[in-house]
């Protein structure tokens, strides 16, 4: 993806807000239990694990390991113009959270399974849609 | 376990409509002519059908036709109706009316599933071709996947495909085997859509659509409809074309339902699906005589193969590469007539036809001595699947 940002269509459900509203101040948020510790994606009603309501969003790091990739070249939504990278990344935190993303801020080629990657957000509307590129590609 | 409770039912008929790209006839257009082939192919008529079962129960270019539709034009008297899409998958209908028929709820009951996904519209998110079954738009499971452009399972597919290759070695040429083996198979059958031959070569030079998935790791889409009748087992000696035994079912989704959460990203929901199914029964996966497994995308055949047994976790891309142990004189004969990416995505239920056909010797490539049949159908969290014998299990 290259120029224009391509259509984010985002659908927050009540739990699923604060993921997309999370990169305003530069931080992304995974929910987690107040009461287990665990981390909780994507966000529920409760604690999947001790069944606790004391559940909310917390800061992670916003780094991790790209799972698997796929690079597509095929429009699938008009405004995606290919070739793109959609990958799952794993969290630092808790590799079990898996986080759907672009990969962005470097060749298509240099993405691998593996990985190491740091996230960024990009302003679409009222949301801020967490992208994924290279660690250590921020700026100074 | 006493005996399993599916073993009380037969698939005492089985029949498909014209299969096509693009038919221009409507969902239930189509059902009409499956169900009433499938009826008179059962040695009974619309009177003695107690029940009706389908998935996924929607209209509209994926769902094709609800069982009310068919209900109403055939004017049908039910004891038993269903569908739904929180099934184990598309076979999940078929589940349904087994165990309806085992607990004497009905005694015959019309199973259908209707595509028109050919002539049908475009692809829209979470619907249409390979789109996951009702969940559709954003706000579900898929809100986490559609802000990024991966708009099909193509996308989710190629992610596992792409994992797969990177923990043990599978290469592009061993999963264009799956292809080529349905081409192959499809030119035998007279409704398959492609059947002009393909190499590996011809596989290997086709545009990529999502890495590494190349157009003809995905199915085509098409219009058409196929039926079955599930019986009790005492009517067997009466369906004058042969009853299918169900042997046991498949069923379980012990995994987490999602396309993007599963805990494995090299295999999918069709590791506990066979794992349910092979607790169910003393044959074992020895004792297959041909597999007719999901082809949606090609990766998932492979998923499909592990998942069943017939070679271990990680070894799938060996096992079929070359194609001499699914082709028809091979191990286990795969996918005999076409699978979905040469014979048209009739979503599992093309599978299940070509297993009746090969345990009643009346498939277009006969397995010799065909006696028992694994059908597995769905990917991702959607997976069901079948063990069926030739007679009453
Ligand atoms: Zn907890």
């Amino acid at each position: 993806m290259s120029g224009d940002s391509p259509p984010r269509f985002v659908l927050a459900s009540p739990e699923s807000e604060f993921y997309w509203r999370s990169g305003a101040d530069g931080r992304l948020r995974i929910q987690r239990c107040g009461d287990c510790g665990r981390w909780i994606h994507p966000p529920g009603p409760a604690c999947p694990f001790c069944h606790s309501r004391r559940i909310g969003p917390e800061p992670v790091a916003g780094t991790g390991t790209v799972a698997t990739y796929t690079v597509n070249h095929k429009e699938w939504i008009p405004g995606f113009t290919p070739p793109y990278v959609f990958a799952f990344v794993e969290l630092d935190e808790d590799p079990t959270v898996r986080i759907g993303t672009n990969i962005v801020g470097c060749e298509i080629g240099e993405v691998e399974i593996g990985m190491r990657v740091e996230v960024l957000f990009e302003e679409s509307g009222e949301w801020h849609v967490p992208l994924f590129r290279p660690a250590g590609a921020r700026e100074p | 376990m006493g005996e399993p409770l599916e073993r009380r039912a037969v698939i005492s008929g089985a029949a498909q409509s014209d299969v096509g790209r693009r038919l221009y006839r409507t969902g239930i257009d189509l059902t009409v002519d499956a169900a009433l082939r499938a009826i008179t192919d059962a040695g009974l008529t619309t009177a003695d059908i107690d029940g009706v079962s389908t998935y996924p129960g929607f209209g509209g270019s994926f769902g094709g036709a609800m069982g009310a539709e068919l209900h109403e034009a055939l004017r049908l008297s039910l004891n038993w109706r269903s569908s739904g899409v929180e099934t184990a998958g598309p076979l999940g209908a078929v589940h349904n009316a087994i165990l309806a028929v085992a607990t004497g709820v009905a005694r015959h009951v019309l199973v259908f599933r209707t595509v028109v996904e050919g002539s049908g519209g475009p692809l829209r998110p979470g619907s249409g071709s390979g789109g996951g079954g009702g969940m559709s738009g954003s706000a579900g499971p898929f809100q986490f996947m559609i802000p990024y452009g991966a708009a099909s399972a193509a996308c989710w597919v190629a992610c596992y495909a792409r994992r797969h290759m990177h923990d043990y070695g599978t290469t592009r040429t061993q999963l264009g085997a799956i292809a080529v083996n349905g081409r192959a198979n499809a030119a035998a059958n007279p409704k398959a859509i492609y059947t002009e031959p393909m190499t590996i070569d011809d596989y290997l030079a086709v545009r990529m659509v999502s890495e590494p998935l190349c157009l003809y790791d995905c199915d085509v889409p098409c219009d058409g409809s196929t039926a079955v009748v599930v019986s009790h087992r005492d009517y067997a000696p009466d369906a004058p074309a042969g009853a299918v035994g169900v042997n046991a079912i498949g069923t379980a989704i012990r995994g987490r339902p999602s396309w993007d959460q599963f805990d494995d990203l090299t295999s999918m929901m069709m590791r506990h699906t066979a794992a349910s199914m092979w607790e169910r029964t003393e044959l074992s996966v020895d004792d297959v005589d041909t597999a007719q497994l999901y082809d949606g995308f090609s990766w998932l055949t492979l998923a499909w193969i592990e998942a069943m047994g017939f070679c271990g976790k990680g070894e799938s891309g060996a096992f079929v590469e070359g194609g001499t142990n699914i082709g028809p004189d091979g191990a286990v004969p795969l996918n005999t007539s076409g699978g979905q990416l040469s014979a048209g995505r009739l979503h599992g239920f093309g599978h299940l036809h070509e297993a009746v056909m090969q345990l009643r010797g009346t498939a277009n490539i006969g397995v010799d001595d065909c006696e028992v049949v694994a059908v597995g159908a769905g990917g991702g969290p959607e997976t069901g699947s079948l063990l069926l014998t030739k007679g009453p299990s």
